[in-house]
């Protein structure tokens, strides 16, 4: 065996490297060019600041049980049950709020609580029991959906006070002094500027770039075959240039909202999680290999208990979300949602064997499908067509995976 | 004699690895061939190349055989054309029966319906002959490493078989299965099978071989042939690592110290059958600084004994007491047994040691993560230090340690889990079968290691099969048989002879 020098990353390094990163460009390709397929056949209307708003408004829900879902898949498990959970914690927030008048943060830590004592419920038995989760949570799937509609009583329920409903609708209040956003506008030629949320964006481009070019730096020091140079510039410059632009375009809205926030913090503290602790990497092990893990002196039960626990409470957070953005509760709510959390994580690189994803790729794939919800739905594509969109979007990322899979050898 | 396959200047290449440089071989119909090499050599790439592994296309050369050029599409085309081959890695499906996988995609079967008693009857007879005595029914899941060996080997005779590749096929079998497997070659090969077997045992290579091709670096370096003189075992090893070996064992000076752990009353029920008893009453101790072995006959419980121990990772019931350094210490969970300073380096690296889909990095790191984190937060750079010095010390061969475990060669895997364990750092280390599918030079390095851990005043417990590397290595052997320990002989008194004898008379 001859070990080729790793120093030929500049020439031979590009062929090679793209066939082992296929995935991640694959995905940041096919989101431009769904996004720009859009715009252009939209007219424009696609990324009009109103409509990214309402494009983050509604897929809030999917990319924040995306994130727990991709901990429960990576841990070679799945969770059917998360549309259900979603629904029924939506409802619970409506009786209490709106007909036993509990004071609303306190009803949000109920829910809260209850979510991880629903996740709780079904890891347990999934993890001391060792009954796959396909049929634990297909089982709460059935039963969380038969509790809203109880609790419910087939009503809608509604609606919810103000200051519930701004944790889905509400903005961020721009800090800097209106002046200055009345000054800036003329340059961009907008109405008004949100400088909160242009400088959010400048700042959030600015980290990414500094990241990247620190692991790079890093990884040269280790003599790691790294991204070829210009494959690094082009993919920051549009990762960079596309927070920017949104941010710029949010800011001549109403600036941020509450939800952008709230997905953006938990989205860092779970790619934290899964790529820098510990406990993170443990659970790619359990997914991995259950058995060497354990060898290894991993808690593997307490850590799949733990993973559907988190989902749980994500899933409460969801259906708050859910609930608050549509002022109310119906015994519909999150009906079939599970499919759409599932089929992100999918699309986002996971593996179905467990082991294998990564959180942005969830958050990816989650807007990935939004967007296509979205532009089809300007489109005044019927939902029939829509649906088998998806199905074919879904089943192409996933053999593009394989296929790449056996290329590499 | 003709040549029945001929490969010619084989050139095959891995992304950053150049696996195969130019590899000729010519194998002789009839014949035993066997391939020799260091771990990483290229000698399973080189096989898999032949039966289609990797198609045609996919590397460099060409391949003749039997008088035409092949060109294999995939392993049923290279299976059509009689070529078997037995991976180094077995490949049962474990919850199916003996008979569903010997016959599994060449079914004894009618218009689609399987012939069970038919099936049934040629499992048997096929299971005679390579001396395993199971029903057909029982499911591979429940037979060991050895077991499964012979079931591939079944399996490859049930199919028309002109060339037969055995990828290190008697790495997991104790001394009478290996010479029963061996003989089983000699007698295939009166009857006009012609086989290429890889095997890091020497001794048997030279028993079985008529030619010998010694693999280095990814080019074959020399071709010897038993006709014209006889192979030694020292000429294989000097074309294998480049260099004379004067000795297969490291100098050891032996130091006993303290008693480090004393095991008592060890009883271990088997999971399913409540009511048989695994382990029975073990008694056993290690003291700091010793080389302890534990002979034994395949399925003896040695394993079971290891693992029973080791966070009662088997077994269900296990009563008995444990002391390390005089204390007792909780073992009943893999943690806490890690906390009390054991580490079990698995016999079966591939479904109970390695993460394979993940590199070499994250393997090494797995049993002692707070070593390269702080606070849960883990600090990838000394992450990848610790396991390049674990990479340089144990010599594994790979471009970075980066690269996925799966990519390696078995031999390398191993070293992979044997770093993992000494990262972790504990006083008794338990190695089973540690030298298993190693080449002679990296074992030597391992030896070299096990003394350096001794000489630190740490423990060792060493289960293996290979009865002269417990007689080379250790100061104490300790005999099991049938679940019990049967007798305890120092390193002055142990013998071949002696072992066998203690484990014939119980
Ligand atoms: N799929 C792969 N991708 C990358 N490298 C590979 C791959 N398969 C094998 N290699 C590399 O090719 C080299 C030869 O491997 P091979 O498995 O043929 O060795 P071997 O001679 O059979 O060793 P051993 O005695 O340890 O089994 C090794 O360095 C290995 O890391
Ligand atoms: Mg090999």
């Amino acid at each position: 065996m001859a070990i080729a020098e790793p120093t030929a990353t500049e020439t031979k390094g590009v062929g090679e490297y793209l066939l082992a990163h296929m995935r991640e460009y694959g995905l940041l390709f096919a989101l431009i060019a769904i996004m720009v397929f859009f715009q252009i056949v939209t007219g424009g209307t696609l990324l009009r600041p109103v409509n990214i708003t309402n494009l983050l408004l509604q897929n809030s829900y999917i990319i924040i049980m995306a994130l727990g879902m991709l901990i429960v898949i990576v841990s070679g498990n799945i969770d059917l049950s998360v549309g259900s959970v979603m629904g029924f914690i939506g409802a619970l927030a409506a009786v209490m709020i709106v007909e036993m008048d509990v004071p609303y943060l306190a009803a949000i830590a109920i829910c809260l609580v209850v979510g991880g004592v629903i996740g709780a419920a079904q890891g347990y038995w999934v993890a001391y029991w060792k009954i796959p989760s396909f049929i634990v949570t297909l089982a709460g799937m059935l039963v969380f959906r038969g509790l809203s509609l109880w609790l419910l009583e087939g009503q809608s329920v509604g609606p919810f006070p103000r200051e519930f409903q701004t944790i889905a609708n509400g903005f961020v209040p721009d800090i800097f002094p209106a002046s200055i956003g009345q000054a800036l506008a003329p340059v961009f030629d907008a109405r008004q500027v949100n400088v909160l949320a242009l400088g959010t964006g400048i700042v959030a481009a600015a980290a990414v770039i500094w990241s990247g070019m620190r692991k790079r730096a890093r990884n040269r020091a280790y003599g790691i075959v790294d991204e070829p140079r210009g494959f690094f510039i082009a993919r920051n410059a549009i990762i960079g240039a596309a927070l920017i632009f949104i941010m710029f375009k949010l800011s001549t809205f109403r600036g941020m909202p509450n939800v952008l926030i709230t997905m953006g913090v938990l989205t860092i503290i779970y790619a934290f999680l899964t790529e820098r602790t510990v406990l993170g990497r443990r659970i790619y092990a359990l997914g991995g290999n259950q058995k060497a893990a354990k060898l290894s002196g991993i808690k593997t039960e307490r850590l799949t208990f733990l993973a559907f626990v988190n989902m749980g409470i994500l899933a409460a957070a969801a259906g708050l979300v859910f609930a608050a953005r549509l002022n109310t509760a119906t015994p519909k709510a999150g009906f079939a949602l599970e499919l759409d959390v599932i089929a992100a994580v999918f699309i986002g690189g996971a593996s179905m064997s467990g082991g294998v994803g990564k959180i942005v790729g969830a958050v990816v794939g989650a807007f990935l499908m939004g967007l296509l919800n979205n532009g089809m739905s300007i489109m005044g594509i019927g939902i029939d067509y829509q649906q088998m969109i998806k199905g074919l979007v879904l089943l192409a990322a996933v053999i593009f995976d394989v296929y790449n899979k056996s290329k590499q050898g | 004699m003709t040549a029945l396959l001929e490969m010619r200047a084989i050139t095959k290449t891995f992304p950053g690895v150049k696996a195969l440089d130019g590899v000729n071989l010519t194998v002789r119909k009839g014949e035993i061939h066997a391939l020799v090499g260091e771990n990483g050599a290229g000698k399973s790439t080189l096989m898999k190349v032949l039966s289609g592994v990797y198609p045609a296309g996919s590397y460099d050369g060409e391949i003749h055989y039997d008088g035409a050029l092949a060109e294999f599409r995939d392993i049923a085309d290279s299976e059509k054309r009689g070529i078997i081959i037995i991976h180094q890695e077995l490949a049962l499906v474990p919850l199916l029966s003996i008979a569903e996988n010997l016959f599994l995609g060449n079914e004894c079967a009618q218009n689609g319906v399987i012939h069970w008693p038919e099936t049934f009857r040629k499992t048997e007879s096929l299971l005679r002959k390579v001396g395993l005595r199971e029903a057909p029914t029982t499911l591979v899941d429940k037979l060991g490493v050895g077991k499964q060996q012979l079931v591939e080997i079944a399996k490859a005779l049930s199919k028309e078989v002109r060339l037969l590749i055995l990828d290190e096929p008697t790495a997991a079998l104790s001394e009478s299965d290996s010479q029963a497997l061996l003989d089983l070659l000699l007698e295939l090969k009166d009857q006009g099978v012609t086989s290429i077997i890889i095997s890091h045992k020497l001794n048997e290579v030279r028993r079985v071989a008529d030619t010998v091709t010694v693999i280095r670096d990814g080019a074959a370096v020399s071709t010897m042939d038993a006709r014209s003189q006889p192979i030694t075992e020292d000429a294989i090893v000097r074309d294998m690592v480049g260099r004379d070996m004067a000795h297969r064992y490291p100098e050891r000076t032996r130091r006993a110290g303290e008693m480090l752990l004393e095991v008592e009353d060890w009883s271990v029920w088997h999971p399913e059958h409540v009511d048989r008893q695994v382990i029975r009453s073990a008694r056993f101790n290690v003291r700091a600084g010793e080389v302890v072995g534990i002979a034994g006959l395949m399925g003896s419980g040695r394993t079971e004994l290891a693992m029973s121990l080791f966070g009662q990772s088997y077994g269900k019931n296990i009563s008995g007491r444990v002391r390390i350094n005089g204390k007792e210490v909780d073992v009943s969970r893999v943690d806490r047994a890690i906390d009390a300073g054991l580490a079990y380096v698995t016999e079966d690296r591939k479904s109970l040691g390695l993460i394979l889909e993940e590199p070499i990095r994250r393997n090494i790191t797995l049993a002692n993560l707070e070593g390269v984190s702080a606070g849960g937060v883990l600090n990838e750079n000394e992450e990848t230090e610790v396991s390049e010095r674990y990479r340089r010390a144990m010599n594994i061969r790979t471009p970075s340690v980066f690269q996925k475990v799966m990519n390696l060669s078995g031999g390398n895997q191993q070293k992979v889990v044997l770093s993992k364990w000494l990262f972790a750092e504990p006083d008794i280390l338990i190695l089973d079968e540690p030298t298993r599918g190693i080449d002679v030079g990296a074992k030597f390095e391992i030896y070299g290691i096990i003394n350096d851990l001794s000489s630190q005043g740490k423990g060792v417990l060493m289960i293996s099969s290979e009865m002269p590397e417990l007689l080379g290595m250790c100061d104490r052997i300790y005999v099991m048989n049938e679940g019990a320990l049967v007798g305890e002989l120092t390193a002055e008194d142990a013998s071949q002879e002696r072992i066998m004898s203690l484990i014939v008379t119980e």
